[in-house]
């Protein structure tokens, strides 16, 4: 019996609509153009978590090429529930065919509650009791009008198919570990509409501490260094701390490329990560070795190595690459972003 | 009255503290000054700090760290004078030691800051100003300062080019620091270049929020080669007060009470501005800097910018100022900077100062600021040989 889950079929989603960050600094006062990212993406006027989990979970059956049927369980990743109290997972799993034999549930990590998902799913698998499970992390993230998460809190996300290491998969895992404390940089209390973050202290004692153990510990489990990895996907709450994160850990600006995409659309919060390792699926080759570490707060960070097989080559087209979908893109002005998420109140 | 020394210094590095609590930091500073000497006893305990009951809902300072650096019973209270905490918590330790009521004393400041976010503290150093008259409005300190600066650009006609040598300097020299908040060199374009606070100060024309303390042990200059070689004696002192509103000044381009507390150090200590080696001054803002070498007699006035450009406070120009970064790179832990300031005269003069050591440094001075200017305290430093 294998003692590796691979994955089977992914996907992602990226809404078309971007708001300008120089745009959103423009309304705000800040006309020096000191902003954390280019752009990012927003979810349309009718699109929420549960849409975009949709879209991403289509294109990843269809690169799978399985029965939705055998999908024994869909688990979303997220901090933008349409509904405070009813899963968002089982109008997914309806929306894909996957019910009614089908275990759901809505993961909360913040930011890393799609690599929680991951975590799940694998050794649903693995125990042999479910033969294909979907993990999504995705987001409609929210920030407060003129905070600073406004410029990158963004919609977005992925899905991705876990089964039992095969010919079939296109990539498998080879470790995992979590690394967790409690660290309060980031939080929502109910019946709020806008987290609150606790500025620099998200940086070192959060995002950086928790990444930076969990991947040394990965690699001192596993023996691996960071040249033994062709790529590295971390957590992009913007578009300097991935960069210098990789940097501390003694990854190259090469490695993380692909899967670097919070200049372009921001930060999709439990999507960000795995869109992130979409994007670097995409371009990968047999026998590359990625690194995907995420981070929540709250706080922690799940690490993971992952090998690509061959059928990956099989499974790019007719599907839009994740880059295909970033250049699909229509500016919006501030007023028509404040609409589309509901930042406009009665 | 006695004539009184510094005989040992503690302090921790100047960071966003995240894993340390406002009486962690003052124990590790303290620990390293108690460990430089072997004084069988502490007579007094003197703690400047700011706002330890806005950030941390702590008050009763004197006796939490006197408890917790393991102090026998002394008495031991917080001083509080804005940013000038720290130097007034010194003229409490001189005073003590000068008048001969102790022997041994313990002068330190502290500050937390990181425990609060960004509005909150931008609170508590606004209650440095005059909350009846100025702050209730909504003024920060950094806008008050800020029209200081506009004020003295009118007056004096000075570029932002030239006043944005002094951050420049300062991260120069923190760049050779260990312990500084930013160890990091700037340049003019970048300084010119960051957004703005409050205009027309920028962002690396600021000081900001910062966690330290910082230790000094004090006794009778006569006792002190008991206990070091190298004792560091406290020839001037000076400190004055002014109005705490600002717009209460007739002017706002010169602290007058910077100018009073240095006359009564020079006078104390016998020597001129020009004899001055090494000085530490309160560049809370770049113009506040400014303002201040020109108020503590180094320059004219409304020529102090144009001398930093030209190198004159970098080591081996006219004197050397802020060597190890000063408050906007050294970093500003309110109430402790006044004592980093002694700190880093007293290594200066003792030849300890690293990469940083400014030659036969044998006279230091310190100027440190409360609010707007409202309380000033300036003190000289002599090597004794």
């Amino acid at each position: 019996m294998t003692k590796e889950a691979g994955i089977i079929g992914y996907g992602a989603y990226i809404p078309i609509y971007r708001v300008k960050a120089c745009e959103i600094g423009k309304i705000w006062g800040n006309y020096n153009g000191h902003v954390p990212i280019m752009e990012k993406a927003v979810a349309g006027i009718d699109e929420d978590l549960v849409t975009i989990s949709v879209e991403a979970a289509k294109y990843a059956i269809r690169r799978a090429k399985i029965n939705p049927k055998e999908i024994g369980a869909v688990y979303i990743g997220t901090e933008s529930k349409p509904y405070a109290v009813k899963p968002s997972g089982t109008i997914v799993a309806e929306a894909i065919g996957a019910t009614p034999l089908v275990v759901t549930a809505d993961f909360e990590f913040a930011c890393k509650a799609g690599t929680e998902a991951f975590q799940a799913c694998i050794d649903h698998v693995l125990s042999g009791r479910i033969k294909y499970a979907m993990a999504i992390g995705a987001d409609t993230a929210q920030g407060r009008p003129g905070d600073q998460l406004e410029y990158t809190a963004a919609s977005g996300g992925a899905a991705f198919i876990f089964t039992k290491k095969s010919n079939k998969t296109l990539a498998y895992c080879e470790g995992a570990v979590s690394f967790v404390t409690d660290t309060p940089d980031f939080w929502r209390r109910a019946y709020e509409h806008y987290p609150m973050h606790a500025e620099r202290f998200t940086g070192e004692p959060a995002y950086f501490y928790h990444i930076i153990n969990s991947v040394r510990t990965l690699m001192e489990n596993m023996g691996l260094k960071p040249s033994d990895f062709k790529y590295a996907v971390f957590h992009q709450p913007n578009a300097k701390f991935p960069v210098k994160v990789a940097k501390k850990l003694g990854f190259t600006m090469d490695q993380i490329k692909p899967g670097l995409l919070s200049p372009y659309i921001g930060n999709c919060y439990a999507g960000s990560s795995l869109v992130g390792f979409a994007a670097t699926l995409d371009v990968a080759n047999p026998g590359d070795r990625i690194l995907l570490a995420s981070y929540g707060s709250g706080a922690g960070s799940d690490a993971f190595s992952f090998v690509v097989q061959d059928i990956i080559l099989e499974k790019r087209n007719p599907i839009p690459s994740v880059r295909d979908m970033i250049g699909v893109r229509k500016y919006i002005d501030y007023s028509t972003y404040v609409k589309f998420r509901g930042k406009i109140r009665a | 009255m006695r004539k009184v020394a510094v005989i040992a210094i503690g302090y921790t590095k100047v960071k966003e503290h995240w894993g340390l609590s406002i009486r962690d930091l003052f124990t590790e500073a303290a620990i390293m000054a108690l460990n430089e000497v072997t004084i069988d006893r502490v007579d007094a305990l003197y703690v400047g700090n700011m706002s330890s009951g806005y950030c941390q809902h702590q008050e009763h300072l004197g006796a939490l760290m006197a408890d917790y650096i393991g102090l026998k019973s002394p008495p031991a209270v917080k001083i509080e004078a804005a940013g000038a905490s720290g130097g007034m918590a010194l003229r409490e330790g001189i005073q003590a030691v000068a008048s001969g009521l102790h022997d041994f004393v313990v002068v330190g400041g502290v500050e937390k800051m990181s425990d609060v976010l960004t509005p909150d503290i931008t609170y508590a150093m606004a209650m440095a100003a005059d909350q009846e008259y100025e702050a209730f409005i909504g003024v920060t300190f950094t806008a008050l300062n800020a029209m200081i600066k506009r004020a003295y650009q009118h007056k004096f006609g000075v570029s932002d080019e030239l006043i944005a040598t002094l951050p420049v300097h300062c991260h120069d020299m923190a760049s050779k620091n260990p312990y500084a908040q930013y160890p990091f060199k700037i340049t003019i374009e970048q300084v010119l270049s960051s957004p703005f606070v409050a205009e027309p100060l920028r962002l690396l024309e600021c000081s900001s929020p910062a966690d330290g303390a910082a230790i000094l042990i004090l006794c009778p200059l006569e006792k002190a080669k008991k206990f070091t070689d190298t004792p560091i004696e406290i020839a001037g002192i000076g400190a004055a007060t002014d109005t705490i509103a600002l717009y209460q000044r007739d002017d706002f381009t010169t602290f007058k009470a910077t100018i009073e507390a240095a006359n009564m150090a020079y006078k104390m200590a016998h020597i001129k501005p020009e004899e001055v080696d090494v000085a530490e001054i309160h560049d809370s803002f770049s113009i506040t800097g400014v303002i201040s070498l020109e108020d503590l007699g180094f320059f004219k006035k409304g020529t102090a910018a144009k001398a930093i450009s030209e190198g004159e406070i970098a080591p081996g120009g006219k004197i050397a100022v802020n060597t190890f970064g000063g408050l906007k790179a050294r970093g500003h832990p309110v109430g402790a900077t006044g004592v980093y300031q002694v700190v880093e005269v007293v290594k200066q003069l003792r030849g300890e100062a690293g990469k940083n050591q400014v030659d036969d440094a044998e006279t230091g001075l310190t100027q440190n600021i409360g609010g707007v200017g409202g309380t000033v305290t300036v003190y000289i430093f002599r090597r004794i040989d």
